[in-house]
């Protein structure tokens, strides 16, 4: 292989080749007469499995040309945007090129969930999703606060329309009026972004005016000022807070889960989280140390908080998807308390928690999705005795289940521990309190499966639901292995993680030790 | 090969589905039969090359987690201890499997079932082949999940599911334990490896926590933990021994082993009995160095322990259900491994743990056999005369009963050098006998140990008396057509009964000098720590045996580590009076010989509990009759009531929490956050509503349109900005 092939822009064709794909499916309809819905809804599909297969197939051959033993980010490309310190400047290193694969693992995954269910605007569905899919791999390529700030924001569009238009029925009365729920957690959804995104973009203006650039890799290593690094730490965080979400932000993701389809609360549960904790690590921690440290002990406050509260708030819920959101605000405690140890174990276990938790939850959504559409209802006691006929959805379920509860073996296990070992070398409150949250999750986990899968059969109509078919166990088969890969045999993944981890802890102990701390 | 005999289980396991679904349920469980046989084979090899050969060594098979200095690898360990543990587990394993074939024969879900057992199997191997605590964790929540599937096989009972669950989740409350001890481990030593913690602890090494400015060494160490300056060894042994208090049963986390009963009984037999509650044992033993420089963790171990031994043989009085009488007699045998551990005496805990694997998991399978004879009944008040109908099972239940009472001739010990008797004589005895000696020697606890052990004796022989009179003599209870048509089980059914009836009788004094006796030091190697064998001076005739002949690799090992002689020798002179009885023919010069009422008091016990047990339900024609405590008394409803942890446990944490959680799921979350966040902002500006139903009518596009616009003014702004 020669250099110049490896040179190429790859990070940027792999960004935006699900573009393609969704102007191959606008094309497709625009050459379409008006009686042809069915097979337009059909091309768009295969066009959008393809078009993320490709993707995922190109994205593999980035982490071939990526060197996980060095430092710094690879694969870098960089060019003139908007002149005057802005450019466009695309890159990866150890703590973002394993979220790219993430996502393009997961978009075939959430397409091929949708294949039955969604029959609404299939086209537009699809072209949502690849859209969305691009603005998820920018956020993770980014190297330009100006450029990531785009992605990261634009990505929720198409997040509000999955989850507006695709959403689930039903209506609630909200400030006297009679809405859909759909719209509502959307609205919910918009409201608690919006605010985070306002400051994070003050504090962008305001590091442009100061460092003269927002280059991402020059801010990481620009000092700025002790005073202003607590305001500018608390602008990014009420943003990447939201994304994560930390209590107490964190209401509107029950509810964004609750509408969403299927494939929509995969996609938020396994990546769109994900953006959240890397914001963190890619620009709080290394851009703002003094801060970072400062604040930690309030990060651990919310954190180990967000453990116990949002546990027992998952044992007292009635619908299914809205206990795995809550359970997912308490795995994504662990990564804020992980990251903010600033310590090897802590961060590294965050990453990786992130990385399990994108696999193992968004396994867990789809596990509900199987059996909504076979009985569209995910109320816990709809159900019950299914594993009479559904044998192989009760192995799987139970797969997730414990890997969700941190059942050593599982990817889980390892970002659980390793947060911990992290957090207690810091404060053994917070390590203590987080540790509760082995206990909580048994319980939560544990009854949600038996309601659902053991028992009895107290409802005829679960009789009449089929086991998983071949497209529905391909995919939890495909998510189990990874999940259990990545539990056997964490250690390579750890070491793509590390030289970025060692390179943002040299940076943020460096800072720290040259303010005396 | 070393790894194969952890793996072979797994095979198995893995197997067991697809062949019963490709070609039969019997092909399933000869195939895990085969990888089971095959494990203990290799097992046995194992055990007379380590144990008894001392080639004590580990495997590293590759690295599990590797994160800056935190690193754990997945190993095979093998020295005395896990070679022990690996023919306990494999041989009631492949009798369990086989008992099993006939047990379950009319269940439609058998390869599940034996996939599950060699799961179990599986992570137990892993457990205690561990070489770092993180493998050992695998292992101990490996343990559990098998367990939870086992307890709730029959997952159509609503009772097998609540109790699945309770032992799943009470088990967590001592991993929490568990897991804050790994942390604190890492903390302190910056290692999660066996060897390199045990070596510390045992050369004294100065060590340096995480950011702690100075090192210390490890026998001063004081950490920080919530607020309060502990002793570092101290704190790291009670949060382990939380830990084993859960997986063990021990008084407080007991609560889940009696309900666990909803299994098949061949899983109570393998793990409710045999094996997997001894992990707890088997932690504290493998840390004995940890617990031996911790004199007030030790304390607690002992303190629980005989709490256990005594609570669990109280409340097994007057069960009426045939496997929760075992399965609190196990809880109370367990209590008595914990305080043997308790007060040093590591090799009396592990050799009662080996012994009680034997006659606890005949029990175990005799209640079966007469569960499955007589039409899967449980409560003995409904059965009586079952021996007529089973006089093999009889016997053997007789065996198992004996053993566990203690059945033994302390008078023949003079002149065969080794207790003459049943396996359980030689293990409690020996239990009883090193709390009684720690005790002269001051150990904290040790005499309360004592006590509570032989008042727990007379309980034992008496609830285990109880059992045999009630199920197996009188007069039938049960219907006419149950004892008319019982399920007879095959004859081969009753092999594994046969082996394991013959370890009931023989372990103990085939074991007794390896494991408590004069080749104690060599056979346990470095694996444990025994308190003779530091005493280098000559007063242990442990050491001098070896002077005369053999001298055990550890011994250079040792000489170097003068910290440790210093450190234990309380503990060390008490343990020697334990012996010294046991071996009166090698000091008898100065030998420290007991009172001889301490050597004698067990028996007593036995005889006490056997004689009450056999006047009331012997005697007089009404074995239901009521006895000493007058029913619907205060105590009567107590011990009937298992001193009401179950009402107190629901009382202060079960209803709390789920109140709790509902009250933060719908106030918490409904009117204080949302009430104030996204309802209440909305509300207040009064665009709510018009906005909410502008875009439900379908003007969801010109929203994105406007973010998008928006993104545009900012990017523009932003230009501007830099342009000055």
């Amino acid at each position: 292989m020669t250099e110049s092939f490896i040179d190429q822009p790859w990070l940027s064709f792999t960004t935006f080749l699900p573009i393609f794909g969704a102007l191959l499916i606008v094309l497709r309809r625009l050459l379409s007469r008006g009686d042809e819905t069915a097979l337009v809804d059909n091309a768009a599909r295969w066009v959008a499995l393809l078009t993320t297969v490709v993707t995922f197939i190109v994205s593999l051959v980035v982490y071939v040309f990526y060197d996980p033993s060095l430092q710094g980010f690879q694969l870098v490309e960089e060019m003139d945007w908007l002149g005057s310190g802005i450019s466009y400047k695309m890159g990866v290193d150890g703590a973002s090129i394993l979220f790219v694969l993430l996502t393009t693992f997961i978009m075939p995954i959430c397409i091929l969930a949708s294949w039955n269910s969604v029959t609404k605007r299939v086209a537009d569905y699809m072209i949502a999703f690849l859209v969305l899919e691009t603005l998820m791999i920018g956020v993770f390529c980014a190297l330009d606060l100006v450029l990531f700030y785009v992605f990261f924001e634009a990505s929720l569009i198409p997040m509000f329309l999955i989850i507006g238009i695709w959403g689930s029925e039903g209506e609630r009365t909200f400030m006297g009026a009679i809405v859909k729920n759909r719209i509502y957690a959307t609205f919910k959804f918009f409201l608690y972004t919006l605010l985070g995104s306002l400051l994070m973009l003050i504090a962008l203006v305001w590091m442009y005016m100061e460092a003269g650039t927002t280059d991402v890799v020059a801010l990481q290593t620009y000092d700025f000022p002790v005073g202003a690094q607590n305001w500018l730490w608390l602008a990014f965080f009420a943003s990447f807070a939201v994304k994560m979400p930390m209590w107490p932000v964190h209401t509107w993701l029950p509810d964004a889960h609750v509408q969403a389809p299927t494939a929509g609360s995969v996609v938020l549960a396994a990546i769109l989280l994900k953006m959240g904790g890397y914001g963190f690590v890619r620009f709080s921690l290394p851009m703002f140390p003094l801060a970072s440290d400062f604040f930690a002990p309030f990060v651990f406050t919310l954190s180990a908080i967000a453990i116990v509260y949002t546990s027992l708030v998952a044992f007292a819920q009635e619908d299914m998807k809205k206990l795995i959101a809550y359970s997912s605000v308490a795995h994504m405690g662990f990564v804020t308390m992980g990251l903010f140890t600033a310590t090897e174990q802590g961060i590294e276990g965050a990453l990786f928690q992130m990385l399990s938790h994108g696999f193992i939850s968004g396994a867990l959504f789809l596990c509900v999705g199987v059996v909504y559409d076979r009985l569209h209802t995910r109320q816990i006691a709809a159900y019950g005795g299914l594993v009479k006929h559904m044998k192989w959805y009760s192995f799987f379920f139970l797969f997730f289940t414990m890997g969700n509860v941190g059942l050593p073996g599982v990817s889980g296990f390892v970002g659980e521990m390793l947060t911990l070992v992290g957090a207690y070398k810091v404060s053994t409150w917070t390590a203590a309190v987080a540790t509760l949250g082995l206990i909580f999750s048994a319980a939560y986990g544990l009854r949600l499966y038996r309601e659902v899968v053991f028992g009895t059969v107290h409802n005829e109509q679960v009789l009449t639901m089929p086991d998983l078919g071949k497209r529905e166990w391909g995919m939890l088969a495909v998510l189990a292995i990874m999940a259990l890969w990545l539990g056997v045999n964490p250690s390579p993944t750890l070491e793509v993680f590390s030289p970025a981890v060692d390179s943002v802890l040299g940076r943020y102990d460096a800072a720290l030790a040259a303010a005396g701390r | 090969m070393e790894p194969l005999v952890v793996l072979l289980p797994l095979f198995g396991a893995l197997l067991a589905m697809p062949v019963g679904r490709m070609l039969s349920a019997r092909a399933a469980e000869l195939t895990t039969i085969a990888c089971m046989l095959f494990a203990c084979l290799l097992s046995w090899i194992l055990f007379f090359d380590v144990a008894i050969g001392h080639n004590a060594r580990t495997v590293q098979v590759f690295t599990w987690i590797s994160s800056g200095n935190f690193i754990a690898d997945w190993a095979v360990k093998l020295d005395t201890m896990s070679a022990i543990m690996l023919v306990v587990i494999t041989s009631v394993s492949s009798l369990v499997h086989i008992y099993s074939v006939g047990y379950m024969h009319d269940d439609a879900s058998r390869p599940r079932f034996f996939a599950y057992l060699s799961l179990f199997t599986f992570a137990m191997l892993t457990l205690v082949t561990a070489d770092n605590f993180i493998q050992l964790f695998f292992g101990w929540e490996g343990v559990g999940l098998a367990s939870y599937l086992l307890i709730g096989f029959y997952h159509h009972k609503k009772s097998a599911n609540d109790a699945a669950i309770k032992a799943f989740v009470v088990n967590r409350v001592g991993d929490f334990g568990f897991a804050l001890g790994i942390m604190a481990i890492f903390f302190v030593f910056g290692s999660v490896g066996f060897e390199e913690v045990f070596q510390a602890v045992r050369t004294d090494a100065v060590v340096t926590p995480f950011n702690a400015v100075d090192g210390a060494p490890i026998s001063e160490l004081t950490v920080g933990f919530l607020g309060l300056e502990l002793h570092a060894l101290t704190l790291i042994g009670i949060l382990l021994f939380i830990g084993a208090m859960g997986k063990s049963a021990q008084f407080l986390l007991h609560t889940w082993l009696p309900d666990a009963m909803e299994g098949p009984t061949p899983v109570s037999a393998l793990i409710h009995a045999a094996t997997m509650v001894t992990a707890g044992v088997f932690l504290v033993c493998r840390c004995s160095i940890i617990y031996e420089n911790a004199p007030d963790a030790a304390t607690l171990v002992t303190f629980i322990g005989a709490t256990t031994a005594f609570f669990a043989a109280t409340v097994g009085l007057l069960q009426d259900d045939i496997k929760k009488v075992i399965a609190y007699s196990t809880c109370s045998q367990l209590g008595y491994m914990f305080f043997a551990a308790g007060v040093g005496a590591y090799g009396a805990a592990m050799f009662h743990l080996f012994t009680h694997a034997f006659f606890k998991a005949l029990l175990f399978l005799g209640a079966g056999s007469v569960i499955h004879a007589v039409h899967h009944e449980q409560d003995m008040k409904k059965m009586g005369g079952v021996r007529h109908i089973l006089p093999f099972t009889y016997a053997m239940m007789i065996v198992g009963t004996i053993a566990i009472t203690g059945v033994g001739f302390p008078f023949l010990y003079d002149i065969f050098h080794i207790p003459v008797g049943t396996a359980g004589f030689a293990s409690k005895d020996a239990i009883i006998e090193a709390a009684y000696a720690a005790g002269t020697e001051g150990r904290a606890g040790a005499y309360f140990a004592f006590a509570m052990g032989l008042i727990a004796a007379v309980f034992t022989s008496f609830y285990s008396w109880r059992l045999i009179f009630l199920t197996f003599h009188g007069k039938s209870r049960a219907p006419d057509h149950v004892m008319k048509h019982p399920h007879f089980p095959p004859n081969w059914m009753l092999l594994p009964l046969v082996v394991l009836a013959f370890g009931a009788l023989f372990a103990g004094m085939f074991g007794y000098k390896s494991f408590v006796g004069d080749n104690a030091a060599e056979f346990w190697g470095n694996s444990i720590y025994i308190a003779g064998d530091a005493h280098a001076g000559g007063e242990s005739h442990a050491v001098e045996a070896y002077a005369a002949g053999v001298t055990p690799p550890v011994e250079g090992d040792r000489a170097e580590t003068p910290a440790i002689a210093s450190a234990e020798d309380p503990a060390g002179a008490a343990h020697d009076e334990a012996e010294e009885h046991t071996d009166s023919y090698g000091e008898a010069g100065e030998g420290h010989y007991f009172p001889l009422w301490v050597l004698y008091a067990p028996l007593l016990a036995m005889i006490i509990g056997f004689g009450s047990a056999y006047t009331h339900y012997m005697r007089g024609n009404n074995p239901l009759r009521p006895g000493l405590l007058r029913e619907g008394g205060i105590l009567y409803g107590f011990l009937k009531n298992k001193w009401y942890f179950d009402e107190v446990y629901r009382f202060l944490f079960l209803n709390p929490s789920r109140r709790l959680g509902r009250i933060l799921w719908k106030v918490g979350d409904g009117r204080i956050i949302d009430g104030l966040g996204p309802d209440g902002l909305s509300g207040l500006a009064g665009i709510g509503s018009r906005l909410i139903v502008r875009l439900q009518s379908g003007y969801i596009y010109h929203y994105a349109f406007a973010m998008l616009v928006g993104i545009g003014v900012i990017l523009l702004i932003v230009r501007l900005g830099g342009a000055q």
